[in-house]
């Protein structure tokens, strides 16, 4: 089926473009998917808003045309709740990279996926701090080379929709910029649930992660995530073993759960101002 | 103007009903001490208002938190003590350079470190103003009495609003667990300050374009214009900018909205300071040991009086200087081991003595105190 034409100017502060992103990285392709997710669902650019925190990825909020706020590290998502919660009215999307969301703002992940509020977090994760020039993340597979890990990296991964699952995120699922329509998908899906939702995109910084660790093309960095996905459905015929070193795509977590915002409308001002 | 109704009630629960008066209508925090009571407040007034509170995992978080809604368009508080504070700067400097109303109460505690939770102090002063890093405009309001700080915290809303800056508020121990009478007023009563914004938000793309205050114009998130805030270094138009002439002229208009718009900022209060010999400069609490100390010397007739800068940063350094410069001796009690005397000492080129009265061991400042180091 022929995909409709996304009109992607619509959606880009064109008079800061070029962007500031390497050339090859990733980051443009989810930005595109995010654009297209958007313009699917028809959602208002005056009552869309995109926070970010610190890094690569968080700079995408200067390119695109909603109300964008560009925090500081790791805590876009606590701006965006109180954005939430001030007016619930707002479609409110997060922009993160792995660092920035499972690192310095772990605390604040774990607990926007346990309140369940309806924000659409989109973690952009490369494996690598690629702003600051190429240090270890909690995401980084052991063994590969950072420029804080000259010796090989010897810290676990987090796998974030695990995390988010077990926090609470009422949409969990993972993309990659290789087969980046799925991800398009996702977003959509993550956008319409009245809840937190977690889209985790594994995308490439071929300047850093990928020199480091023999990817040095983008087009090496595609065949990469290419060779190591599996789907999920794949995956449940799959023995661990057979797992290792692959990285599941797919839905993880899809439920319908009250949200916050409006629990705090009905259960606390409404027991508040006597309604209830 | 008509009370609303009169309360026995702590220095904390006065910020809470001030605040609701002053139309604070979103509060984030974290339970911390000496401050929790202003959390617990705001979570039972705010919903009767049909304002929204809530409780966020950190320090850093209920800060950001409360500065996503202040873009929303809700005045927006929140608050904590010593720790809670240091932990809050990075965020509050974002505050500052995007230029969003906001105010911090930091009911001070004994530090460094976790100190004294439940002690007296005005371990902050230095840190209110300096706290977070980079050259900043910050306006840092310390008041004394239980009533005061009703008035004051609204004040404190007014400031953050009219001039797009967060208002740091600062009680202690003290003043924040005191109880009093309390006059308790309406909104309908007080004369309230709304943002500047745009006539027309709709497509508005300069946010901050500044109005005759030098405060930008711009509307909250939701109103039709689309625009970007950042904590980089930006143009008029919100996006970030290398250029060196428009860099240096953000930073010298951070600095002026405050330095220019001074005379609408500071508030003192002077207690015989005509032909006063001895001037006590002090602020926040330890002001009310001071007040008695002026207060029974001049009985005694000792020609002494009291400064007391209420506003304290920025610093009132043009009133200091006239109400002090006659002056023999100056006495500034703090509790701690001398901030804000380093701001005296500044303002009055050591033209005359100027004594410290400090203390840290987390008992209050006697009037007593302050008696001998007057007569000294
Ligand atoms: S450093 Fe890496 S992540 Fe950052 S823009 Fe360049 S390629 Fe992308």
């Amino acid at each position: 089926m022929a995909r409709k034409e996304t009109d992607y100017s619509k959606y880009l502060r064109l008079e800061y473009i070029p962007h500031i992103w390497c050339p090859g990285c990733g980051h443009g392709s989810i930005m595109k998917s995010i654009i297209r997710a958007v313009d699917a669902l028809g959602l208002d650019k005056d009552k869309t808003a995109l926070v970010s925190g610190i890094g690569c990825s968080s700079r995408i909020v200067g390119y695109m045309d909603f109300n964008t706020l560009h925090t500081t590290h790791g805590r876009a998502l606590a701006f965006a709740t109180g954005i939430k919660m001030a007016r619930p009215e707002l479609n409110v999307i997060v922009a993160s990279g792995d660092g920035d969301a499972t690192a310095i703002g772990g605390n604040h992940f774990i607990h926007a996926c346990r309140r369940n509020i309806d924000i659409t977090l989109v973690v952009f994760n490369n494996f690598i701090y690629g702003m600051t020039g190429g240090q270890y993340s909690p995401t980084t597979p052991i063994g590969s080379y950072a420029s804080t890990s000259p010796y090989g990296n010897i810290d676990p991964s987090f796998n974030i929709c695990r995390l988010a699952e077990a926090a609470g995120a009422t949409y969990v699922a993972r993309a990659n910029v290789y087969s980046i329509a799925q991800a398009d998908n996702f977003i959509k899906k993550g956008i319409q649930n009245k809840g937190f939702s977690v889209i985790e995109v594994i995308t490439h910084c071929p300047t850093y992660y990928g020199r480091k660790n023999k990817l040095k093309t983008p087009a090496d960095n595609l065949r990469w995530q290419k060779d190591v996905s599996v789907s999920i459905q794949k995956a449940k015929k799959m023995s661990e073993d057979e797992l290792k070193g692959k990285i599941i795509t797919g839905e993880f977590v899809n439920k319908t759960e009250k949200e916050y915002t409006q629990k705090y409308e009905e259960f606390v001002i409404g027991k508040a101002q006597g309604k209830i | 103007m008509k009370v609303k109704e009169s309360k026995f009630i702590s220095g904390n629960e006065a910020i809470a009903y001030g605040a609701i008066a002053a139309g604070c209508r979103f509060f984030a925090g974290y339970p911390i001490s000496p401050s929790s009571e202003i959390a617990e407040n705001m979570s039972f007034l705010l919903p009767k208002y049909g304002g929204k509170f809530i409780q966020m995992e950190d320090e850093i978080a209920s800060i950001g938190a409360a500065i996503g809604a202040s873009i929303a368009g809700r005045k927006s508080m929140t608050a904590t003590s010593g720790p809670g504070f240091s932990l809050k700067q990075e965020n509050l400097g974002l505050a500052c350079m995007a230029e969003i109303p906001l105010v911090v109460v930091n009911v001070m505690r004994g530090g460094p470190s976790t100190g004294a939770p439940t002690s007296p102090a005005q371990a902050d002063i230095l840190q209110s103003r300096w706290g977070t890093h980079g050259d900043h405009p910050i306006i840092v309001i310390a008041p004394t009495m239980v009533q005061e700080i009703f008035f004051e915290i609204v004040r404190a809303f007014n400031l953050a609003e009219r001039f797009r800056n967060p208002v740091v508020f600062l009680i202690d121990e003290i003043n924040g667990h005191m109880r009093a009478k309390v006059d308790i007023y309406d909104e309908s009563e007080l004369e309230l300050w709304n943002r500047p914004k745009p006539e027309n938000p709709k497509g508005w793309k300069t946010p901050y374009k500044r109005n005759e205050e030098l405060v930008p114009l711009m509307p909250d998130f939701g109103e039709g214009a689309r625009f970007n805030i950042t904590g980089l270094d930006h143009s008029e138009t919100g996006f970030p900018t290398g250029d060196p002439k428009v860099r240096q002229q953000l930073h010298y208009f951070l600095r002026d909205k405050i330095e220019k718009n001074k005379d609408k900022i500071l508030k003192n209060e002077y207690m015989e300071v005509e032909d006063a010999e001895i001037i006590v400069v002090a602020y926040g609490s330890t002001a009310r040991s001071a007040m008695r100390a002026v207060e029974v010397l001049g009985e005694k007739g000792v020609k002494v009086g009291l400064f007391r800068p209420i506003t304290i940063f920025p610093v009132p350094e043009e009133d200091m200087y006239r109400v002090c410069k006659n002056a023999k001796k100056i006495v500034v009690p703090e509790m701690n081991l001398g901030q804000y005397i380093l701001e005296v000492e500044r303002v009055m080129k050591k033209q005359m003595p100027i004594v410290g009265v400090n203390r840290t061991d987390g008992e209050p400042i006697t009037p007593e105190q302050i008696m001998e180091a007057i007569k000294d």
